[in-house]
């Protein structure tokens, strides 16, 4: 039991001391907007070089998924999400704080991403080499399927008024058009503007598009932000306890969904988070709840979204390809430290490999106490706070935010106008949602498209490409599933209702 | 950033007008001949964990050692470092202020269009490392020489598939040369970045991979190195051919330099190449860039200006193909 050996290295008193603070400092990293994981974890790789690179990696592990989890706390109590992985958090979060809910959500929150990050961890631990293997499986194609299934969540949060969904989408698609295309290279939709040659970056886009409409909402309405808390006070550690057990088959697909997900190089939380919902929200028997504040939807998103960070380390640590951002930043860590990863990592460096795990492990359950605690203050404050305090402090974020992601002004400005654009759209009842999912989702098929057709014509079958394996069947037929259901079930429902009528004459 | 530039001017005004001009003009050569005196910040515009990260980090590691003052690293990404290329100038040029540089990144970039910044804007002052070229297939793959992938690609004409990282970049620059050098047509797909390009050659998405050396050590037992476009074997991948021993003469890569603001007064561009040739001459860091798969090299201030024209040569061989020609 050599592992174990490795397990008691983790729990060494530093190194917990220091996942401790990784996790406090990660998680108010993440639920600030615009401060995100992988600017927590670029920032403190530095100071891991001087330090025993297992006790290093521990932290850096620690600030990973803390932050990821960190970012649901401005979704649900600010309705912005403090990482893009905690965008679809929002959909069902903010609601349930509106009405006075925050720490039930916040609650619910932890424990979903503490699961969905356990299991992710334990996956790594014991399957590592194998879910390589189907990283590898996933193509061009497939990566552009899976972004289509994403954007067919589109539907569902456009409930009312598909074609005002639809525009939304398509607007999100283009912003993330805009800039030097990596596919191809070409300059597009810049007009000559030299700050938009970066493109729209996806938190600043992010920043302004849900939290100026809150803000100008908050300064022209009279209701307080969120309803205050009920009597019931607390964690309502019981009541979320018993709402997850209900929803444990959600908890658990989820989890596992998100890990396999986060195997995925190039697709990350926020896609993860996003396909989860929407799965989540077909298998339920109350979809129409979704959205309005059922928490089926924040244990689906927070579940996935922590899951992707022991799914994300597979590749990174069996491949040597990272499977998120923040990955990439650990992986040059690791090699900057002199160690090599690959397939021989988890036997040659086994003490390191297995003791960063296994302080992942920590870290993800150090998250329980630290996010109730954190959380509750959260959530008593910001219910709390007057109006005239909390509409500067919330302006002051997105400034700060939209500017530390690259020190650019730039991004500050392109953060405003989206904002102003957003909260136009939204008062003439346009959904929000579908911008940020076009401008997330958008780069993602538009690369796996060009890339299919590229080889697809190189072998002279380009249709052939795109539905060339069962992983590319299977999403396609998810996709057809999400968007035919509605229509099928209307059907099913009225042949249904037009028996029973003609039972009862 | 402009208001940063301005203070700086106001600031020699006000010297200037105090001290009087001799006095103003003073600090500049004291500046250069005890320089560094304090914490030079060297802005990376990649994001951490890329090799321009990497090959940083091992340059900081023995930046104190060599030159008695530490580097910060710091991060300004973005649209393939054109964002941070494109402010280098609007930065103080007081020799504390230095950016990692790339070719033919800063020669491609300005030619595919308005990106803010020309090549010339770019004032490099050092090369010291360059990351060669490699073509790469998977370790199962059915090609075991770079002849044999030459020869399916001449009956199968454009039907070879090389993944790449971006567009108009170092790797489609290679796949270019390599086409034109040995008579083939084949087709490349660009990836978002080397790491999906090297996960769609182990996936067999694609037939092989126009990739660096960096990883080819990285990637180890995963793939089979064919050629390497280097000058001669690297210690890192001994058993790799360069493509010069199978008879093309085929260098480069993606050189890394380090920049200054153009407004940076010569004498400190020197200082600033010194700095950096004292950490390239260190045993320890030539043998752990070597490690890594990087090829330490020392091209000093006086000699970039020749280096970049005769690269500037090479990449303009391959307008063509590239698309470039049309801007």
């Amino acid at each position: 039991m050599e592992i174990l050996g490795y397990l008691l290295n983790a729990l060494t008193p530093s190194n917990l001391m220091l996942a401790l603070c990784g996790v406090v400092l990660g998680t108010i990293i993440g639920a600030l907007p615009g401060l995100s994981a992988t600017m927590a974890v670029a920032v403190l790789v530095p100071f891991t070089f001087t330090m025993d690179p297992a006790s290093g990696l521990v932290m850096l592990g620690a600030i990973y998924t803390s932050s990821l989890y960190g970012g649901a706390f401005a979704a649900i109590l600010v309705n912005t999400p403090g990482t893009p992985s905690a965008i679809a958090t929002t959909f069902d979060g903010f609601p349930m704080a509106r009405r006075g809910d925050g720490a039930l959500a916040i609650t619910i929150a932890t424990i979903a991403s503490v699961v969905g990050g356990v299991v992710g961890v334990t996956l790594l631990l014991l399957l590592a080499p194998p879910l390589a293997k189907i990283a590898l499986q996933f193509g061009p194609a497939e990566y552009f399927w899976l972004a289509i299934l994403g954007l067919t969540i589109v539907s569902a949060l456009s409930a009312g008024n598909q074609l005002k969904g639809l525009t939304a989408a398509l607007l999100g698609l283009a912003l993330s058009l805009v800039g030097v295309a990596t596919v191809g290279g070409d300059v597009r939709l810049t007009f000559g503007n030299s700050n938009l040659v970066s493109g729209v970056n996806i938190i600043a886009g992010l920043i302004g598009i849900y939290c100026i409409p809150v803000l100008l909402d908050l300064v022209m309405s009279r209701d307080p932000h969120l309803q205050p808390a009920t009597e019931r006070g607390g964690f309502r550690l019981c009541e979320a306890g018993s709402t997850i057990i209900r929803d444990k088959v959600n908890l658990i697909r989820s989890s596992i969904l998100g890990t396999l997900i986060g195997i995925l190089p190039g697709a990350g939380g926020s896609i993860a988070s996003l396909v989860t919902y929407a799965e989540a929200r077909r298998a339920s028997s109350d979809s129409k709840s979704f959205g309005k504040g059922n928490p089926s939807g924040i244990i689906a998103t927070e579940s996935a979204n922590n899951a992707t960070v022991g799914g994300g380390f597979v590749p990174t640590l069996v491949l040597g390809i990272p499977g998120t951002p923040p990955d990439a930043i650990i992986l040059g860590a690791l090699m900057v430290q002199g160690i090599k990863v690959g397939p021989t990592l988890f036997v040659e460096q086994a003490p390191i490999t297995y003791t960063f795990i296994f302080g992942l492990l920590i870290a993800t359950l150090f998250m329980l106490p630290v996010g109730l605690i954190i959380g509750r203050f959260a959530f008593r404050a910001i219910s709390s706070i007057p109006k005239a305090a909390l509409v500067p402090a919330i302006a002051f974020l997105t400034v700060a935010g939209s500017y530390a992601i690259q020190n650019s002004i730039s991004d500050t400005v392109i953060m405003f106008v989206l904002g102003c654009f957003a909260w136009v759209m939204k008062s003439f009842s346009y959904p929000i949602s579908p911008i940020a999912l076009g401008l997330v989702l958008g780069s993602i098929a538009e690369q796996g498209f060009v890339q299919s057709y590229l080889i697809g014509q190189a072998q002279g079958d380009v249709l052939g490409r795109f539905f060339h394996g069962p992983i590319s069947l299977a999403l396609v037929a998810l996709i057809l599933l999400g968007l035919l259901y509605p229509t099928f079930k209307k059907l099913i429902n009225r042949r249904g209702n037009t028996s029973r009528q003609g039972n009862d004459i | 950033m402009k208001l940063n530039r301005h203070n700086y001017k106001s600031k020699i005004l006000g010297a200037a007008v105090g001290f009087g001009l001799v006095l103003a003009l003073q600090p500049a050569f004291a500046q250069s001949e005890d320089y560094p005196s304090k914490p030079v910040n060297y802005i990376i515009v990649f994001n951490a964990g890329g090799a321009s990260d990497i090959a940083a980090r091992m340059q900081q590691k023995y930046f104190e050692e060599e030159n008695g003052m530490p580097a910060v690293v710091q991060y300004m990404p973005g649209g393939g470092g054109a964002q941070g290329w494109s402010r280098l100038n609007n930065m103080e040029p007081d020799g504390y202020t230095i950016m990692g540089t790339n070719l033919p990144h800063n020669v491609l970039q300005p030619m595919a269009g308005d990106v803010g910044y020309e090549t010339e804007d770019i004032t490099t002052v050092n090369f010291f490392q360059y990351t060669p070229n490699i073509i790469a297939v998977a370790a199962d793959s059915e090609f075991e020489t770079l002849q044999q992938l030459i020869d399916h690609a001449k009956e199968n004409p454009g039907a070879v598939t090389f993944s790449g990282s971006g567009s108009r970049s170092g790797d489609e620059v290679m796949k270019a040369r390599f086409d034109q050098i040995s008579g083939v047509t084949t087709t490349y797909i660009p990836f978002s970045g080397t790491s999906p390009a090297s996960a769609a050659l182990l996936g067999h998405q694609v037939t092989a991979s126009v990739t660096y050396t960096t990883e080819a050590v990285n990637q180890s037992d995963n793939i089979r190195v064919l050629a390497v476009a280097a000058e001669e074997r690297l210690s890192s991948l001994p058993d790799a051919p360069t493509f010069k021993e199978l008879g093309f003469d085929l260098v480069g890569g993606a050189y890394r330099g380090v920049g200054v603001p153009k407004d940076t007064p010569e004498e400190l561009r020197q200082a600033v190449s010194d700095a950096i040739s004292r950490i390239s001459a260190n045993a320890k860091f030539r043998s752990e860039m070597s490690e890594a798969g990087f090829v330490p090299i020392d091209i000093p201030y006086s000699k970039v200006e020749a280096f970049i024209v005769d690269q500037k040569e090479i990449y303009q061989s391959v307008e063509e193909p590239l698309g470039l020609t049309s801007n």
